[in-house]
């Protein structure tokens, strides 16, 4: 689990799916790196908001969580492969199942809670498809 | 000046449970209830959603309609009855969450169920003004009943979100409110299921206030029940707004668009609410609508709105109402009680 002040620091990326992109390539990069690895120095590198829509390649379903996601379980935790190119895992929520190749939109969940009485984390999970999700 | 709705969002979590599921449990009989209550199902949220989350994404829907710059809203009001955090405004994430910010106003509201409303009262009020461009209401609430209490049947949860500026999609011509002190309805702080005076919720409170506030509006403003393509009055189950509206001399076919309590349950601060993005989801340009909330403790919000052409291009922007009232999955009373976290280990 991360602390406190470095999740405040990634909260922004984290809520609005903001990361990078080189613009001499076209590759982008979530979680946003400052460097392209491949053109290096030639690399110029802006701020990118992905859109959040994209495709499963590949899932499994948690049925023992670690501490913190208990009362998830069980949950999918998948690899996205997102339309503007990077590759992001994270949690399918409940509803129409997971299927490789299945198409995903963000939405905004709960990620864990400190306990009863701490923080509660937010941030992005995805959705298969559903006709009410892709406009 | 032409101020009102300039984008609105509806978010329904996708889990229902049936009366007959709730009234097996408490060996009900689920004809009775259903016919008492006037409600068939509730939504239910799923584990990692709450108040923040159902604002979120109904506040998504209504910046999608709008096609506003996040930056250019420069108010937050979420009304509810179930902040996750007792100190800590749900606006602070939810603002973050659409991008809005950090030039922001931002407060919680509570007045029961029609904080939602008082929401897009105070917006209306700070957009007239000329403080700020465009400012957002939510009303939104993960309400719950005390097992085997009747609130058990309707406490549900859902949310929506309307983003009030200039060059609306339905301009806003008259609201206001009629409030007393009615010990109707209440929860203390740390409690975790509301009490509620039974009987006394009826009559002096819910009809009262929203015929109050009701009467009250139709008069300043001269319009007359015939003169609104639809009506939407505060749902705590499916009776009191049929009662009420045709006690006040409305139709039933005014208010059958936004009566969408029979099959999600009574959302709480996005009852009426949900409703009017209901109406909005089919009405046409030049329709006028009433709107009449109600909050325990108690008072009524009334408004009247006229939709512009503007709700043509905006409309198919973001989900329908009826596409998130359509999408559901049937829990029974096991996963129910786990998700709602009523048992205590
Ligand atoms: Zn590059």
């Amino acid at each position: 689990m991360e602390s406190a002040p470095l999740y405040w620091r990634l909260k922004r990326q984290k809520y609005n799916l903001i990361g990078t992109r080189c613009v001499t390539c076209g590759e982008s990069f979530f979680p946003p790196r400052s460097f392209c690895p491949t053109c290096r120095r030639r690399g110029r590198i802006e701020e990118f908001q992905f859109s959040g829509k994209g495709e499963i390649t590949s899932y499994t379903i948690i049925k023992s969580a670690p501490k913190g996601f208990e009362q998830f379980a069980p949950y999918t935790v998948a690899i996205i492969k997102l339309d503007e190119g990077a590759l992001i895992s994270g949690q399918v929520v409940q509803g129409t199942p997971a299927t490789i190749g299945g198409r995903v939109v963000p939405v905004f969940r709960k990620m864990y809670e400190e306990g009863k009485e701490g923080i509660i984390h937010y941030g992005i999970k995805w959705q298969v498809d559903g006709t009410a999700a892709e406009k | 000046m032409d101020i009102g709705i300039v984008g609105y969002g509806a978010y329904v979590p996708h889990y229902r449970i049936a009366v007959e599921e709730i009234a097996r449990v408490w060996g009900e009989d689920p004809a009775q209830i259903k016919e008492g209550l006037g409600v068939l199902e509730k939504s239910v949220p799923d584990k990692d959603e709450d108040t923040i989350t159902i604002a979120v994404e109904a506040g998504k829907n209504a910046l999608l309609r709008a096609g506003v710059d996040p930056k250019l809203v420069m108010a937050l009001y979420i009304g509810s009855e179930s902040h996750p955090y007792a100190v800590k405004p749900s606006g602070t994430v939810v603002g973050e969450a659409l991008g809005l910010g950090p030039h922001l106003m931002v407060a919680d509201l509570e007045f029961a169920c029609k904080a939602g409303t008082a929401a897009i009262q105070c917006c209306y009020g700070l957009v007239k003004g000329g403080v700020i461009p465009y400012g957002m209401a939510i009303g939104a609430d993960t309400s719950q009943g005390r097992p085997g209490d009747a609130l058990e049947y309707t406490a549900s949860a859902g949310g929506a979100a309307f983003l009030i500026g200039k060059d609306p999609l339905a301009l806003l011509e008259h609201t206001l409110s009629y409030t007393t002190d009615t010990s109707d309805f209440w929860r203390r702080e740390g409690a975790d299921y509301p009490s509620h005076g039974a009987r006394f919720t009826g009559k002096p409170a819910y009809f009262s206030h929203v015929t109050s506030a009701t009467q009250l509006l139709l008069e300043r403003t001269g319009y007359k029940p015939g003169d609104f393509a639809h009506a939407v009055f505060h749902m705590p189950n499916g009776k009191f707004p049929v009662n009420a509206a045709l006690g006040m001399g409305f139709a039933r076919q005014q208010i059958e668009q936004g009566l969408v309590v029979r099959r999600i349950g009574n959302t709480y601060s996005g009852s009426s609410l949900l409703g009017l993005t209901n109406v909005l989801d089919i009405a046409l340009p030049g329709d006028r609508i009433l709107l009449t909330s109600y909050g325990s403790g108690a008072g009524a919000d009334a408004f009247v709105f006229q939709v512009t052409d503007h709700v043509l291009d905006r409309r198919d922007r973001a989900p329908l109402t009826e596409e998130y009232m359509a999408r559901k999955e049937y829990i029974d009373y096991g996963k129910y009680a786990r998700l709602r976290g009523k048992l205590k280990v």
